[in-house]
């Protein structure tokens, strides 16, 4: 779940009409600010801890700024590409659940038929009591 | 799972006013403009009426309370909004789990129609519009009971919008008129619930159900146009009582499928408002009135020692009867809303935009679930005003205790009583008999049929209406005995021989000429007092109204 967690949180700001890319060098040259890395680890509750972390996140941002190049001034956004079909609706019967066996075995921890997570949404230490991060 | 924040600007409304510190708070200074004092009773707080060119005098005391509303709502579904996993209380941990609720790659969301038509019909029972084209929307937050890492909901264009809830505010016990009060509705958006998080901090780890999570849910945006707890309260009954009568949610607050957040926040009449505060999940009618008023008190005692008020997030401690502070909102949260990439735009049809020869399931006609809605509260309740001349008061009552309404109906069909009778007894004694013993009606002891009967007995004049009390304090006693079989076994009928009782108020008369020379002298308490011995001579089994025809008649001769 966590790992998941990562990749949205990574993925989705980029997706975004804006990501935080003006968060950062204006130049592109994709370096991170350790606030930015910090706020991050906040929203995702995920420890980047490494320097290859922050160097693979650099370069995700990288590659998205690239979207950057196209025109697309005067152009009206489309909010999906389906969004001239029908939106199928489904009879109210059910006809999925009772898995939870399938299910429990992506978890890393099973507690009887509950997955375990890390407590809640308990911040992570501040910037000022964390160990200096190599990129500040 | 907070909805997106309301807007507070609001420039052109004039705000009624809640006298926080004068009493409770329905007794209201009339709104802006009007110079009517509307006041009940005794505040001595002048209540001055806020013209905006009459500006509060520094250092007057005076506050107003503005309190909005986010309320979600469970649908009453057979299967989840997007996927076909039960929706049920209380099963197994993750066993109505989906491979889509769970988030597993590559599964899809796939619209409930009943969650739609659910919508769609509370949006028109809250007097809403219908927007025909609404969108869904992904609002991202990372929380272990949200396996996806982010909320299917309506941000941009929600289902319904523009709506108005009407509640009443009772006036007082005496006379026994409600005031009607309206609150607008902002929106009505359809989104996904949340699993469940189950906190094991010893071991400092979390359980995570995600039963509920995909479930539907109406998340009910109010304007804040409430000032107080019991104003919210009212409103927030009202929703729920319609909700029921609508079939859209259960709505029950102990089982979560209501829940609701209260943004509140207090100013001087005529200043801009203040900053607010958010109360997260309030779960019970009574709490939610209690946190609102705490809330609105501390902000008060705050500011006026010289504080300051923090928009921040705040939880009810229903021990200590106070908010907390959650702290857990110290940076502005970023939702990153973004459109759903895998819905495109719901779209809903009314009689004359249906396309023709569209597959009926695949449409939904507004004007069609429009001729479907049943009774509301409201008419209900106007209709037991009309039908038994009772007090609109008494008709709330009757619909705020779960199954009473269907109780009083019973008992109304099978009885020859007059409905005022009825309704007093309903209300006074057998409700009076329930909240004692903390029972819902459907565990009375007392059958409308036998409680029918027991009116008959009384509207014939068999018994006395004392009489009438003590047998149903004997079936309270749940033994299984008729009205009829307990008034002859305990020799409760009123006498009936008109020879005996006149012998009785004779001896009466006679043992006590004091009181009889009272009554001479003019005395008109008097003939009471010898009314009060005759009946207790006759053991209660007399008509006082008898007695005293007798009485008058034997003094007079």
């Amino acid at each position: 779940m966590l790992a998941r967690a990562l990749w949205l949180g990574l993925r989705v700001p980029l997706g975004g009409p804006r990501g935080f890319t003006s968060k950062t060098d204006p130049q592109g040259s994709g370096r991170i600010t350790a606030e930015v890395i910090e706020h991050l680890e906040r929203l995702a509750l995920v420890d980047f801890g490494s320097r290859e972390a922050v160097a693979r996140l650099e370069k995700a941002i990288a590659f998205a700024d690239r979207l950057r190049a196209v025109d697309t001034d005067g152009v009206e956004p489309m909010e999906s590409v389906l969004e001239d079909r029908c939106l199928y609706l489904r009879s109210d019967n059910v006809v999925e659940g009772n898995c939870a066996d399938e299910l429990l075995q992506n978890s890393h921890r099973v507690v009887e038929e509950y997955f375990v997570a890390p407590p809640g949404n308990i911040p992570l230490p501040k910037l000022d009591e964390q160990e200096p991060f190599p990129h500040s | 799972m907070a909805a997106p924040m309301l807007r507070w600007g609001c420039r052109g409304r004039r705000w009624a006013l809640a006298c926080v510190d004068g009493g409770s708070c329905h007794r209201r200074g009339a709104p802006t403009g009007s110079t009517s004092n509307r006041i009940r009773g005794q505040s001595s707080v002048a209540q001055q009426p806020l013209h905006t060119a009459q500006k509060p005098r520094k250092g007057e005391h005076k506050w107003a309370a503005v309190v909005g509303l986010e309320i979600h709502a469970q649908i009453s579904s057979n299967s989840k909004l997007f996927s076909g996993s039960q929706v049920r209380f209380s099963a197994p941990p993750n066993s109505l789990v989906s491979f889509f609720d769970a988030s597993l790659p590559g599964t899809l969301p796939v619209l409930n129609r009943r969650c739609v038509e659910a919508a769609v019909m509370t949006g028109l029972a809250l007097n809403c519009h219908i927007n025909k084209k609404s969108l869904f929307d992904r609002k991202h937050y990372f929380y272990a009971d949200l396996p996806a890492g982010y909320q299917i909901t309506q941000h941009r264009l929600p289902i319904a919008v523009n709506g108005s809830l009407t509640y009443g505010i009772s006036a007082g016990k005496e006379c026994g008129q409600v005031i009607p009060k309206m609150v607008r509705v902002k929106q009505i958006q359809l989104e996904q619930d949340s699993g469940k998080s189950l906190h094991d901090d010893l071991r400092s780890q979390t359980l995570i159900d995600l039963n509920r999570a995909g479930v539907g849910l109406l998340e009910v945006v109010l304007e804040p146009d409430l000032s107080c707890g019991e104003e919210a309260a009212t409103a927030v009954r009202e929703l729920q009582l319609i909700l029921q009568a609508l079939g859209t949610s259960q709505a029950n607050m102990a089982e979560g499928q209501l829940r609701v957040d209260a943004n509140i926040s207090v100013h001087h009449p005529g200043e801009p408002l203040g900053v607010r505060t958010e109360v997260k999940n309030l779960n019970s009618i009574r709490f939610l009135a209690k946190a609102i008023d705490y809330e609105i008190q501390r902000q008060i005692s705050e500011l006026e020692n010289g504080g300051e008020i923090l928009n921040e997030t705040r939880s009810f401690h229903e021990k200590l009867g106070c908010t907390v502070s959650m702290r857990d909102k110290e940076a502005k949260q970023d939702y990153r809303f973004m459109p759903e990439p895998n819905l495109p735009p719901l779209l809903l049809y009314d009689a004359t935009s249906l396309p023709t020869g569209a597959d009926p399931q695949q449409v939904i006609n507004i004007d069609q679930i429009r001729e479907t809605l049943p009774e509301l509260p409201s008419v209900t309740r106007e209709r037991l005003v009309q039908q038994y001349g009772m007090l609109p008061e008494h008709s709330f009552t009757l619909l705020n205790e779960v199954g009473l309404l269907e109780f009083f109906q019973n008992v109304m069909k099978e009885t020859r009583a007059e409905p005022k009778k009825v309704t007093s007894w309903v209300l006074n004694i057998f409700l009076g008999y329930l909240k004692q013993e903390n029972l819902a009606v459907s565990e009375s002891p007392v059958t409308p049929s036998a409680l029918a009967e027991l009116l008959d007995l009384l509207d014939s004049r068999t018994i006395s209406s004392s009489a009438a009390k003590q047998v149903f304090e004997e079936l309270w006693k749940r033994e299984g005995k008729t009205p009829g079989q307990i008034v002859s076994e305990k020799q409760l009928e009123l006498m009936q021989d008109r020879g005996a009782l006149e012998q009785f108020c004779y001896s009466v008369m006679k043992d006590h000429p004091q009181v009889v020379m009272d009554v001479k002298k003019g005395n008109p308490r008097a003939i009471n007092k010898l009314i009060g011995l005759v009946r207790k001579a006759t053991l209660n089994r007399a008509d006082p109204a008898v007695i005293k025809e007798i009485l008058e008649k034997q003094l007079s001769s």
